[in-house]
């Protein structure tokens, strides 16, 4: 090779890199702009919540949060019931879909022979795939009416005989309300805790499985005391991952819940959440504060969303501290 | 075709080279083995000793891990597999049904290829079998704690730290832990599926010297897929080749005189 060609071919080459650095800064700033989106949407989803609701949030402060009436006529509000409609049927929620889907979970990785886990992960999929409207209209027309009169007499005449937990259960069964809403949400969420159970207890490594099942414990002491230790991060993404989902379900609630401006003991009585309030009212909503108001509404539910992502961050935290030792 | 080989006695050496006899533990007769429909062991007959060290060899997929776990029924964790046969521990035939294989595991423990510690500390993990199977107070689940991780050789390492996790120990730590772990429930039989294939020279010495020492109380097996390892630590070898046993006998005799032409030349390394 004489001088001329390697000084050709070094030209090349530079060229060559040139070429491929502008197209990696291109791909650079692209990336970059996806990522710049989320911030911005983000943003501008908080930014326009709060000036939408600056009108009651001025009128009302922070008592908005905290007192219980909802009059539009007479232009007062307080968010004070949807709130508490909104914590009672996610906990509800979480308290039935955890142990369930924990059960789900437990027996598709461990128990079920492998002929039925697969058809069973795939139904799990497939419920999750419902649209909540479906949801919804199952438990209006079906699941409500036979709750109002073969479980909830029952509950009515056993637990709520009870002293204190007996308060939960009074007042005549309608079918509709907030444990109903409550069950209807669990089943909703069911699907997705189950499909992250099932995925973090499939990779805790078997010889981990066997070294318990070597000195002597049983599935359920392998399970309670080897694997949920051992995947408990993974549990709590998916519990949050449904409580999520729980807080701002709107369709499925707004069926099943009653619809009304009430907070009860009682779990048999009708309510509402934030999200139900908002899908009934905006139509109706006429003048600006009234606007306003449900516009604050929406502020609160993303605040919760908030909290509860950056509970569920510190919880993960800590988990991790401790697990480092 | 006959291809195993019962020994009608058990001589073993001492410490001094002293022939001595003894006692047989487990006696393994015609078992066979099937992953699904697929054999993978057929005709093994095999008499452990008590208080002494036998080592499974031959190449790998040859089945001696597959042995092993026929011994405290891991196997029977995953569906389609099965043995056919008998193995007998102190004359019983523990692969019956009406065998409780909790009790039969707490009796035959085992330590696997790689270190499973616990997601738990130090010190219960190794009170971890304990409190599965007895009730006992906590001074002496404390006293019995030690006492594993003393036999384990492990005590001088962690006693000021027992209360971090198992997993903060390095590699050959905690495959002693999982040793302790595995002697803190009173096991009779041990049985070790290639315990130090993970592990660097250093700690699979104080492993090996672990074994020699533990076998005073304790009778051992383990696989091995390291002949080195087998001559060192153990007293009985069983060398097996596609799922059969071709040859068991006192170790010093099978790697100076093997009868078989196989064995000779799996140890002298010419397959394998």
């Amino acid at each position: 090779m004489n001088t001329r060609e390697a000084a050709a071919l070094g030209e090349l080459k530079k060229a060559s890199v040139a070429s491929r650095n502008i197209t990696d800064q291109v791909f650079e700033l692209v990336t970059l702009a996806c990522a710049a989106l989320v911030l911005a949407v983000l943003g501008a989803i908080l930014l326009s919540l709060i000036m939408g609701s600056w009108q009651t949030l001025a009128k009302h402060g922070v008592g908005f949060l905290f007192h219980n009436e909802w009059d539009p006529i007479n232009g007062n509000f307080g968010a004070l019931a949807p709130i508490y409609g909104t914590l009672v049927t996610s906990v509800i929620a979480i308290v039935i879909g955890v142990p369930l889907s924990f059960g789900i979970a437990m027996f598709i990785t461990e128990l079920s022979p492998r002929i039925l886990s697969r058809p069973l992960m795939v139904a799990i999929e497939l419920l999750a795939g419902i649209p909540s409207i479906i949801y919804g209209m199952w438990g209006l027309f079906v699941f409500a009416p036979l709750f109002g009169q073969h479980v909830q007499p029952l509950l009515h005449d056993t637990l709520g005989r009870l002293p204190g937990i007996g308060l939960l259960f009074q007042g005549p069964p309608m079918g509709v309300g907030m444990l109903t809403a409550g069950l209807i949400l669990a089943l909703m969420i069911t699907p997705f805790i189950s499909a992250v159970m099932c995925e973090v207890f499939d990779v805790v490594p078997k010889a981990l499985k066997e070294s318990a099942y070597a000195v002597g414990a049983t599935t359920w002491e392998v399970m309670v005391r080897i694997v949920v230790p051992q995947t408990k991060l993974g549990l709590v993404g998916g519990i949050m991952l449904g409580l999520g989902r729980a807080l701002g379900e709107t369709m499925a609630v707004t069926l099943v819940i009653g619809n009304a401006f009430l907070i009860s003991p009682s779990l048999f009585s009708p309510g509402n959440t934030i999200s139900s309030v908002l899908a009934n009212e905006f139509a109706e909503a006429d003048d600006d504060l009234y606007t306003s108001s449900l516009m604050a509404l929406g502020l609160v539910l993303f605040l919760i969303a908030v909290v509860v992502l950056v509970a569920a961050r510190l919880l993960l935290w800590r988990l991790r501290r401790k697990a480092a030792g | 075709m006959q291809n195993t080989i019962v020994p009608s006695f058990f001589p073993s050496r001492d410490g001094n080279g002293q022939l001595e006899p003894v006692t047989m533990k487990m006696r393994i007769k015609d078992l066979a083995f099937y992953y699904g429909g697929q054999r993978a062991l057929g005709d093994v007959n095999l008499d452990i000793a008590e208080h002494r060290v036998t080592a499974f060899i031959g190449p790998s997929g040859c089945g001696k891990s597959t042995l092993l776990r026929v011994l405290n029924r891991i196997y029977e964790l995953y569906p389609g597999h099965r043995a056919e046969g008998e193995v007998l521990l102190d004359h019983t035939d523990i692969l019956s049904p009406a065998i409780n294989v909790d009790q039969l595991r707490r009796r035959i423990g085992m330590v696997f290829q790689k270190p499973t510690p616990f997601p738990m500390s130090i010190e219960d993990n190794v009170a971890f079998g304990i409190r599965l199977n007895e009730s006992i107070a906590k001074s002496e689940l404390e006293d019995r704690v030690k006492w594993a991780l003393e036999k384990a050789a492990l005590w001088d390492e962690v006693k000021k730290k027992r209360k971090q996790a198992g997993t903060s120990l390095s590699g050959g730590q905690q495959q002693r832990l999982c040793i302790a772990r595995t002697i803190a429930v009173r096991p009779e039989v041990i049985l070790l599926d290639e315990p130090t294939s993970a592990l660097d020279p250093k700690s699979t010495a104080k492993i090996e010297e672990l074994i020699t020492e533990l076998k005073k109380d304790y009778t051992i097996i383990i696989v091995t897929h390291n002949m080195q390892q087998a001559a060192r630590i153990s007293d009985f070898t069983a060398f097996m080749y596609l799922g059969a046993m071709v040859e068991f006998g006192e170790t010093e005799r099978m790697f100076t005189k093997p009868s078989k032409l196989e064995t000779e030349n799996y140890i002298t390394g010419r397959f394998g």
